[in-house]
């Protein structure tokens, strides 16, 4: 069957009414977290996932596609209103998107978000379901070696080639491959780290991990930093909808984000900030009203917007075709597909075709939901944005500990929630960034795997790992990631110290 | 003048004891993980690779990592810290701590309610007797949509236990 049979058929079991509400559940609840403050994706993915344990695996993966593109949703209209944006893909939105809504031009700044984001969305998820097939076949050639040659790009990536120190992410990812080695040896049965412990035996959970580093970690941070007042809320002020010039300015913006971000998404490159950095970049070059930038420029909002929900899309292709999660969300999405004991990758594409094209399919859908749902409904979630912080805070607790207790009513698990939840909160005073930490956590694993089936191929041999020209390629593409910014940076921080101690006289 | 420029550079010498602490853990990590699969050391088979090898590679990166960290630390590589005001802290880790210890005897919606009502506190709401009924009472709600409908295994207390 084509590539285009299989969409049909996907938008064919997508569209059952079942299966749309369970989308619209999830679109509706995943712009509502997603739209407070301090809360990202990645955040969103991992406390709403206990909401879909008891679906089955269709219905469930299909309400996670909506929580998913809703967080985003949500995220952007955050960044807008209250320039606190809840992710990083957000700050270039805010930038922006928050000038305009100061200008009394929140309503126009709040649609070509959205519907860049639509646009963006749509394109991406098509350009994903006709590459993914090609990139399965490809991966069917992956041997172990391959396979582990790409992970280590993934973590280099993830961890050190952007952010502000290789040291720091390199640290959080190693801090999250020895999580990741506790538990039973999935080779040999042998226990490692376990220390006798029943509740360590199967490993540590990834969404415990992920919900204490995101929502507790982030908590205690932000109550750390006391009271400094409330945050502004900006008001939507007049229509909400794009005049003749709103709608001429914002469209070649959105074409142009989509091409940029998507093309970052897919590679394993992950972070989407990168590519709503350079969509940026690339508006602030070709507008025809420079002035307006750093004023609220609408291209300014439009790109980056795009570009952010376009990687968000790119991303699911490493994760479907190739089960390698290169963000944090992507990271918490994969650990969704491991409950229900389902491994993305090429096989899953061979196995159970009919959920992964339900899922590519139920993402255009949630798509065009969202669209309808929020332009008429931002009203409300700005409602949401003005909860004060006690309450607000009480009830992300609340939901963090629900669902941890929903997986598993153990002590044990809460315990192990407040000691990661503290850990994060250290890691966040030191300036480590925290998505390195689960990436490795469930990567690890995996890339244990591929490692020791390569190497007990050839006895123990390392260098056989570079004899693959793919493997070899990959790995040399993951020393570069490591060193280039290691020496951007050397060069970048020379330059900052002269300019400081120049400020100084 | 010159005395001020004297102070910062003695300053800026000392290392920085957070980072050498933040060093001593990720040893201390290391060595956890040499002593544990130690004892898997006979396991490696013919090949040479076992469920120690990966383990022992990451305890000598990690102790990589903190020889790095201590350059750092002398060199004073690390950001500025903002002043973090440990009071909401332990509000809120008490908050976890005491659903961690009421979950099993009182149920989900108390031991939840009391976590309500201490994050609040911790974030400036001090009011606990107006805070926790809240808490209690929204649990309660939550407990009935999830537990009831969703059927997620949500401990069950004297309070759930009369409405289920």
């Amino acid at each position: 069957m084509s590539t285009f049979e299989f969409l049909l058929q996907g938008l064919m079991s997508a569209a059952q009414p079942m299966n749309l509400l369970y989308a619209l559940i999830g679109v509706t609840l995943g712009t509502a977290v997603g739209v407070l403050p301090g809360i990202g994706p990645a955040l969103t993915v991992a406390l709403l996932l206990p909401v879909t344990y008891r679906l089955d695996p269709t219905g469930s993966l299909i309400m996670f596609a909506g929580i998913y593109y809703g967080g985003m949703y949500g995220g952007s209209t955050t960044s807008i209103l209250l320039n606190t944006p809840g992710e990083s893909a957000s700050i270039v939105t805010a930038l922006e998107g928050n000038k305009m809504a100061r200008n009394g031009r929140g309503g126009p700044a709040l649609a070509t978000a959205a519907i860049g984001s639509f646009v963006a969305g749509l394109i991406a998820t098509l350009l994903l379901a006709f590459i993914a097939p090609y990139i399965v076949r490809l991966a069917l050639v992956f041997g172990p070696r391959e396979y582990f040659a790409l992970m280590v790009l993934a973590f280099v990536t993830v961890s050190s080639a952007f952010g502000d120190s290789t040291l720091r992410g390199l640290t959080s990812l190693f801090i999250g491959l020895s999580f990741s080695i506790v538990g039973i040896d999935q080779l040999t049965g042998q226990n490692r780290l376990s220390f006798g412990i029943p509740d360590l035996l199967d490993g540590i959970e990834v969404t415990t991990m992920a919900v204490a580093m995101f929502a507790i970690g982030e908590t205690l941070f932000i109550a750390a930093q006391g009271d400094k007042g409330p945050d502004k809320v900006e008001a939507v002020k007049g229509s909400v909808w794009m005049n003749a010039q709103d709608w001429a300015r914002s469209w070649k913006a959105w074409l142009r984000g989509t091409a940029i971000g998507f093309p970052i998404g897919a590679m394993p490159a992950g972070g989407a900030e990168i590519g709503t950095f350079l969509s940026y970049a690339t508006e602030k070059r070709l507008t025809k009203h420079p002035e307006e930038f750093g004023n609220g420029a609408i291209e300014g909002v439009a790109g980056p917007e795009a570009a952010n929900n376009a990687s968000a899309a790119g991303t699911l292709v490493p994760l479907l075709t190739l089960g390698l999660p290169t963000t944090a969300t992507a990271a918490i999405m994969l650990a969704g597909f491991q409950q229900y004991g389902l491994q993305p990758g090429p096989l899953l594409f061979a196995t159970n075709p009919q959920l992964v094209w339900g899922l590519i399919a139920s993402l255009l859908i949630a798509n065009l939901m969202l669209l309808v749902l929020n332009l008429p409904l931002v009203g409300l979630w700005v409602k949401l944005l003005t909860i004060p912080k006690p309450w607000l805070y009480a009830g992300i607790l609340l939901f963090a500990t629900l669902g941890t207790i929903g997986a598993n009513p153990s002590v044990f698990e809460l315990g192990m929630l407040l000691t990661f939840g503290l850990l994060g909160y250290v890691m966040r005073v030191f300036g480590y960034p925290i998505a390195p930490v689960v990436v490795g956590l469930i990567l690890g694993p995996l890339a244990e795997q591929q490692l020791r089936r390569a190497l007990a191929i050839s006895q123990g041999d390392v260098t056989v790992l570079f004899t693959s020209p793919i493997a070899a390629v990959l790995l040399v593409l993951a020393a570069l990631a490591l060193v280039v910014p290691l020496i951007l940076r050397a060069r970048g921080r020379g330059e900052v110290l002269s300019q400081m101690a120049a400020s100084e006289d | 003048m010159s005395l001020d420029n004297n102070k910062t550079t003695a300053e800026q010498r000392r290392p920085d004891r957070a980072a050498l602490a933040i060093a001593a853990v990720l040893v201390a990590i290391a060595a956890v993980i040499f002593v544990d699969v130690s004892r898997l050391k006979g396991m490696a088979g013919y090949s040479q690779v076992g469920p120690a090898t990966i383990p022992d590679w990451i305890g000598f990166a990690l102790i990589g990592l903190a020889i790095w960290t201590v350059v750092a630390a002398f060199r004073r590589d690390f950001p500025e810290r903002e002043k973090q005001e440990l009071g909401p802290v332990v509000w809120i880790v008490a908050g976890l701590a005491a659903q961690m210890l009421l979950l099993r005897l009182a149920g989900f919606s108390i031991a939840t309610g009391v976590l309500f009502g201490l994050t609040a506190a911790g974030f400036g709401k001090r009011k606990l007797w107006i805070t926790i009924p809240v808490g209690i009472v929204l649990c309660l709600v939550i407990w009935l949509i999830f537990a009831g409908m969703l059927q997620l295994s949500l401990p069950a207390g004297p309070l759930e236990r009369l409405f289920w």
